[in-house]
């Protein structure tokens, strides 16, 4: 699969919530509350990248197409620009730059607070989306500090449902879908887990084995 | 600047209401009436109705926002729902019945209730719960003229306000957002306040279904939520009603929820509001700028533990 032919499209396709709202805004065509159209409407696109992001591997996995999990990290970097243009939007429509009722609405709103540690948690990770970062951190350690996505996810769906007033439908649809991405991992992991406690390991080996749960002898003493 | 400013003139205001509303019935009549060779009558407003000396003259919110960014739970819970679902309500029969602790109970046809009062047009600002504001030319009556037609008993302390359920019209009461109907209250003496009025019309023509039509609780220093839409049922209590809010969350939700910038919303802050159409946010004035008005009615009370 030549990717050149499949990032460029998909890059363009990553920017047009962005563009949606820039035209709309421009155009006038978001309703009577533009700001916070343009607030929510970003919000939720920082929400979609993240779960999207998050189903590159089951996707990759039982799909057998290994080029999918080369566009993790462009998928990955979006749900990180929208996050921020959503942040920034907050920090200046909504706020206008006053530290000071930033600060306090930070400590004072369970919501507010879940949002910024979802952002805080994201930064790391946008920050050594690279192959410099990988090679300094080695590939064990950056991906034990990745997994902390599976957080972000949780928290950014617990940041959106805190916001609603009353109806929770479309809050408990993302939780679904986050649960059943997450689900899947612990799934991986507890059938990983049977396998290397049956010992398939131990028979044939293939490709590197990182053990997760170590078989006590039978009988040690008596 | 990524936002726009509003056009200064809104589309709505070059039109007439009344063809604004009905302009592909108009065409439709237009057509017809050209085959018979006439013209098809004007069709008769509501408005403009008697100037009222508690008008604000800040200037209105455009036509077009104050029909399309409603919450109508009813009609679903996306601000633009109730726009685009609400038409389908049947406003016509339309009975009203004020019952409980009065003298008179009274069952009233809406074109009764149209008669009871010369309508007065009542420019307010509206302060929604959710932190956006608007100022919206109501035209209505004062909710006292209604219920002294039943003459509410010395025991009476309560209004009970219960608003239509009609599930085949109101997609949202599928689901159990809130408890239905919804049910909305005030003290005696708060109903009776020259301010709060039941609304039968905004900008000189008859209420757009999704602003409550045919008649609405307009309570100008409280929340918007506290207004309830499209009411069926009054009744005099003696002690406080338990609004469909105040089940939803009573932490969150008051009896009283009078607008207050310093008592914050356990989720948000009340402190500031975004006018519709603003960039800017303003300051959220106590009372919603009627404390002057208002304030006696809670005087001694601790605004914090009676939000």
């Amino acid at each position: 699969m030549n990717l050149l032919l499949i990032k460029p499209p998909l890059f363009i396709a990553c920017l047009t919530p962005l563009a949606w709202y820039v035209w709309g805004a421009q155009a006038d065509t978001l309703g009577a509350n533009p700001i916070e159209a343009v607030t929510r409407g970003l919000g939720t696109w920082a929400l979609n990248f993240l779960l999207i992001t998050l189903t590159v591997t089951p996707l990759r996995k039982y799909s057998g197409w290994a080029w999918l999990g080369r566009l993790r990290r462009m998928l990955g970097l979006f749900a990180f620009f929208y996050a921020a243009l959503h942040l920034g939007t907050y920090l200046w429509f909504d706020q206008f730059f006053d530290w000071p009722a930033i600060a306090k609405d930070i400590l004072k709103r369970p919501f507010i607070t879940v949002g910024v540690i979802s952002f805080a948690l994201l930064v790391p990770l946008a920050a050594t989306s690279n192959a410099f970062a990988i090679r300094k951190l080695g590939g064990r350690r950056w991906q034990e500090l990745h997994r902390s996505v599976y957080l972000i996810g949780l928290l950014a769906v617990l940041h959106y449902s805190w916001m609603v007033k009353a109806d929770l439908s479309k809050p408990l649809i993302y939780a679904a879908i986050v649960g059943v991405l997450l689900g899947l991992r612990i799934w991986w992991r507890v059938q990983e887990r049977k396998r290397q406690l049956a010992g398939a390991y131990l028979a044939k080996p293939r490709g590197r084995i990182i053990p997760i749960a170590v078989k006590k002898p039978a009988s040690s003493d008596g | 600047m990524l936002i726009r400013r509003p056009h200064d003139i809104a589309p709505s205001d070059v039109t007439p209401r009344a063809l604004f509303d009905r302009r592909r019935e108009f065409l439709r009549l237009s057509a017809g009436a050209a085959l018979a060779g006439m013209m098809p009558a004007a069709q008769a407003k509501l408005g403009p109705g008697r100037p009222s000396a508690l008008s604000i003259s800040e200037a209105p919110t455009p036509f077009k926002h104050v029909a399309g960014y409603n919450n109508y739970y009813e009609f679903g819970t996306d601000k633009e729902d109730p726009a685009r679902t609400a038409h389908a309500l049947r406003v016509r029969p339309w009975t009203l019945s004020i019952e409980g602790l009065v003298k008179q109970p009274k069952t009233l046809g809406i074109e009764d209730i149209l008669k009871l009062a010369p309508l007065e047009e009542r420019i307010y600002r509206m302060r929604c719960v959710e932190g956006w504001s608007m100022v919206i030319p109501w035209l209505g009556f004062p909710v006292a003229t209604l219920l002294k037609q039943a003459e509410p008993l010395g025991s009476a302390k309560y209004v009970e306000f219960i608003t239509a359920v009609q599930p085949e019209t109101m997609p949202g009461v599928r689901s159990r957002v809130l408890d239905w109907p919804y049910v909305e209250g005030l003290r005696l003496d708060e109903a009776m306040h020259p301010l709060a009025i039941i609304a039968v019309g905004l900008y000189g023509d008859v209420l757009p279904n999704q602003n409550g039509a045919p008649l609405r609780l307009v309570v100008p220093w409280k929340y918007g939520f506290k207004s309830g839409k499209s009411i069926v049922r009054i009744r005099l209590t003696d002690s406080e009603p338990r609004t469909s809010w105040m089940k939803a969350g009573p932490r969150e939700y008051g009896f009283y929820s009078n607008v207050n910038p310093e008592v914050d919303h356990p989720r948000w802050s009340q402190a500031t509001e975004r006018r519709i159409g603003e960039f800017s946010k303003r300051k959220t004035l106590m009372f919603n700028g009627y404390a002057e008005q208002v304030g006696q009615l809670y005087a001694g009370m601790d605004l914090r533990k009676q939000f």
